[in-house]
């Protein structure tokens, strides 16, 4: 677990006001092992190599601690830091797909979901999304956190990379398709579909299965 | 008149970008209707808490 309760929003580093929490550790050697496992979780299921994930962390610790002193606190440092692991990220995915618009938008394929609706669209009795009555209390479950990152596994590669980048770094979508040379129209379509998945794995695995307790 | 399909699509990408007006009185107008969709509505936010809060919970 981590060491402070209230660093829970790592990725979301543009909208959270880090100095707006209390602080529990004084020790920057603490904050920084905390910060270095964030990114290593993040890298790992963004690049799905064990040894490429330490290597881009180790890179981007460098890079940040190399300017350390320009930082007035550490919540500008965690940006700065996941602001260079995401452009070291986003050079690997373009290194690895040459074509990322055809690849990326097919991984998902356009009828992927056509079963879950009907022939006027609409769903059917059974696909209707029910209820996860109070979803939020599952944070406090490890093996919910598990459960979803088995989900994001199981999406297609750069289909969940676009959508950690959306979602954990909160990068707007014009962002994320300029840095990946796809169109705006095929990010929201990549990102559709990944929500589908998402929402459908977390519903059969855990929402509408014995393990919620 | 958006079906259940549209309806998703548009949610998704509200989280996304600004949904027109047309877009916005539409889909209110669905969902006031539809309790499936309602319920997809409050599982996007929630994944989306989900993905913010993932990084930091440590096995």
């Amino acid at each position: 677990m981590s060491r402070n309760p209230y660093n829970t929003i790592p990725g979301n580093c543009y909208t959270v006001k880090m100095e707006d929490l209390p602080a529990t550790s004084n020790n920057l050697d603490d904050d920084l092992a905390s910060m270095r496992r964030d990114m290593l979780k993040f890298a790992r299921l963004q690049l799905r190599d064990e040894a490429a994930a330490e290597d881009v962390v180790q890179e981007a610790m460098a890079a940040a601690l190399g300017g350390q002193k320009q930082f007035a606190n550490r919540s500008k440092l965690k940006t700065w830091v996941f602001a260079i692991l995401k452009n070291k990220i986003v050079d690997i995915i373009r290194e690895h797909a040459r074509a990322p618009t055809a690849a990326v938008q097919d991984e998902i394929p356009e009828d992927a979901y056509d079963d879950l609706f009907d022939e006027r669209g609409h769903w059917l009795d059974d696909t209707a999304p029910t209820g996860w009555g109070d979803p939020e209390h599952s944070f406090s479950s490890r093996q919910f956190w598990q459960v979803f990152e088995i989900c994001l596994t199981r999406l297609p590669e750069n289909t969940a990379r676009i959508f950690m980048m959306r979602e954990m770094l909160g990068l707007e979508t014009g962002e994320i398709c300029k840095e990946l040379d796809i169109s705006e129209t095929n990010c929201w379509v990549v990102l559709h579909r990944a929500r589908m998945g998402l929402r459908l794995c977390l519903d059969e695995r855990w929402f509408n299965s014995e393990n919620l307790a | 008149m958006l079906n259940c399909k549209q309806a998703t699509a548009l949610m998704s990408q509200g989280l996304d970008k600004k949904l027109s007006t047309p877009q916005q009185l539409g889909l209110k107008f669905h969902l006031m209707m539809c309790s499936g969709c309602r319920n997809f509505s409050r599982q996007m936010a929630f994944l989306r808490q989900g993905c913010r809060q993932f990084p930091s919970q440590h096995d």
